[in-house]
C-alpha cells in the first residue's frame, strides 16, 4: 500500500488561511495531505502545539504566516520566525528528519504559492515513510 | 493514636533525595515522635521479602524516589504501590525521569557500548555487556533486566503527591510531611510546593524588558546580580518551573535548570521553556536568530533536563 503522510498544517487567519482558500476557488490542484488548523496567527502557534502534533500521530508538520513585515498584528509572524528554528533544533536532536516540520510564509494573494509548498512537503515527508511514535512505543523492554 | 508507618525507597536515582530527607533538620525527631518507618533500604535493615510479607495497604505513606529504569525498579514500584495507602513521587526523577531521564536520548544498546566498551577507563577485552541470566559454577546468577526507555514513577503505577525538586529543598518535603501528620491532605495529584507559580515569583532579582543578542553558558560571563539572568542571555529556566522552591539558584547567580517540573496547566516543560527563551530573542533578520540559536548548544538538555520522560514524545528516535 502506498503510504499517503499525515501533515497537520497551521495557517494563520489573515494571509495564509486566505491563500489556501484561494487556491482552493481558484480550483489548484493540490495535494489532500495537510490538514489545516486556522489560527488567529502563526505567533499563536506554541511548540507544544507541533510536538503534541508528532505525538498524535503526525507525519509532518507545516507553519504557514504571513510575510515579515505583513503580520496583521505587527510582529506575531517575527515571534514564530524565532521559535520556529529553536525548535526545529531541539527535535532534529530527537530524531526527527529535519523536512518534517517547515514554516513558511504565504499572503493572501499566493494561491498558487500556498500549493507548491503543500507539494513540496507533501513530497518530501513521503520519501521520509511514517513517523513512528515513540510515546506510543515506549514500553518497557 | 496508632503511629503512621512510612516507608521510603529508592531507584534510578542518586541518592541525593535521602540527603534531602534528612535536611529537615531537627523536624525529624517530630518524625519519629508520629511515625515508625518500616522500609529505608539507605539507614535500615528491612528486606524485600519483609515488605512482601505486608499485608496490601498496609503502610501509610511511601516516598519513592528515583525514576523506573529497570526490572527490579519496575517491580517495587508496583509492589509498593500494592502495600501503600498514599504513594508520593519524590524528587525530579520519580516526578519527570530527572538526569537520568535524559537516557532516553539513548538506547540500552548505545548506553551499554559507551558505558561497558567505549569509556577510555574501560578494559574489557571479551568485551563483556551484563546479561540478565549468566550461568557459573556455583548455579545461575541473575541480574534485573535494563531497559530502553526510562519512565517516571506516574507511568509505571498510579500515584498520589508529588513533591518536586533536585532534591527537594527542606520546606517543601516538611510542606507535605505535615499535611501527612495532620491528616491535611490536598486533592489527589497535587503537586506540593509553596508557590504554586513559576519561581521567577520567588525571585527578586530585576526584571525589565527582555531582549538577547547573544546566549551565554554559565562559564562565560559573570552575570550583574540584581539583573534578571534570562536578560542577561543565560538560559534560565525559572520562566517555565514551578516555584516554591525560592529561587536558591538564581539568587547565586546560576540560572534555573527547571528542577521542580512545569507549572500547573503546561504538559510539556521543555517546549514551553524553548518558547520562552525563543521569544526573547532580539532580532527580525532569519540569519542573526540562526546565529542567536546556534549558541545555543544542547536544546534537549537544556529544555528537558529533568522531564525528558515525562515530555510528550517522551525519548529521541534512534535511527
Amino acid at each position: 500500500m502506498n503510504f499517503e503522510p499525515k501533515i497537520v498544517g497551521f495557517c494563520c487567519n489573515w494571509c495564509s488561511y486566505r491563500g489556501a482558500d484561494l487556491a482552493g476557488t481558484a480550483r489548484m490542484k493540490c495535494s489532500p495531505n495537510v490538514r489545516i488548523i486556522r489560527v488567529m496567527c502563526s505567533g499563536r502557534v506554541e511548540p507544544t502545539f507541533v510536538v503534541k502534533a508528532f505525538e498524535l500521530g503526525a507525519d509532518g508538520v507545516l507553519v504557514l504566516g504571513c510575510h515579515a513585515g505583513d503580520c496583521h498584528y505587527s510582529e506575531g509572524n517575527y515571534k514564530t520566525m524565532r521559535r520556529m528554528p529553536l525548535l526545529k533544533k531541539m527535535l532534529a536532536q530527537m530524531g526527527i528528519e529535519e523536512e518534517r516540520v517547515r514554516l513558511d510564509w504565504v499572503s493572501a494573494s499566493e494561491g498558487d504559492r500556498f500549493v507548491s509548498i503543500v507539494d513540496d512537503m507533501t513530497a518530501k515527508v513521503r520519501a521520509l515513510g511514517p513517523f513512528k511514535n515513540n510515546s506510543k512505543e515506549a514500553k518497557h523492554g | 493514636m496508632a503511629k503512621l508507618k512510612l516507608a521510603l525507597y529508592w531507584a534510578s536515582s542518586c541518592g541525593g533525595c535521602e540527603i534531602a530527607q534528612l535536611q529537615i533538620g531537627d523536624k525529624i525527631l517530630k518524625l519519629a515522635e508520629v511515625a515508625d518507618i518500616v522500609f529505608w533500604p539507605v539507614a535500615i535493615d528491612a528486606k524485600y521479602k519483609d515488605v512482601e510479607a505486608m499485608p496490601e495497604k498496609s503502610i501509610d505513606v511511601c516516598l519513592f524516589n528515583g525514576a523506573i529504569r529497570t526490572s527490579e525498579q519496575e517491580h517495587m514500584a508496583k509492589m509498593l504501590r500494592e502495600k501503600s495507602k498514599v504513594l508520593i513521587a519524590y524528587g525530579a526523577c520519580a516526578y519527570g525521569g530527572g538526569i537520568p531521564g535524559l537516557g532516553n536520548m539513548f538506547n540500552r544498546e548505545l548506553i551499554f557500548e559507551r558505558a561497558y566498551l567505549e569509556t577510555p577507563s574501560t578494559d574489557n577485552k571479551e568485551k563483556v555487556l551484563p546479561q540478565t541470566k549468566c550461568k557459573v559454577p556455583e548455579g545461575e546468577l541473575t541480574l534485573p533486566e535494563f531497559y530502553d526507555t526510562v519512565k517516571t514513577l506516574g507511568q509505571t503505577v498510579d500515584i498520589d503527591y508529588v513533591i518536586p525538586g533536585c532534591p527537594p529543598e527542606a520546606r517543601t518535603t516538611w510542606l507535605a510531611l505535615e499535611a501527612l501528620i495532620e491528616g491535611k491532605l490536598p486533592p489527589k495529584g497535587t503537586v506540593i510546593t509553596h508557590n504554586a507559580k513559576a519561581v521567577c515569583d520567588d525571585c527578586p532579582k530585576k526584571r525589565d524588558v527582555k531582549k538577547v543578542k547573544k546566549f551565554y553558558r554559565t562559564f562565560e560571563i559573570m552575570p550583574d546580580p540584581e539583573i534578571c539572568l534570562l536578560e542577561q542571555g543565560l538560559l534560565c529556566a525559572g520562566i517555565a518551573t514551578r516555584g516554591g522552591c525560592e529561587a536558591p539558584c538564581p539568587q547565586a547567580n546560576m540560572p534555573c535548570t527547571g528542577c521542580y517540573g512545569p507549572v500547573d496547566g503546561v504538559i510539556d516543560q521543555g517546549a514551553h521553556f524553548l518558547s520562552a527563551v525563543a521569544s526573547v530573542i532580539d532580532s527580525n533578520d532569519p540569519d542573526e536568530i540562526q546565529r542567536i540559536i546556534d549558541g545555543i548548544y544542547d536544546p534537549v538538555g537544556t529544555f528537558y533536563r529533568y522531564s525528558l520522560p515525562d515530555s510528550l514524545l517522551r525519548r529521541a528516535k534512534i535511527k
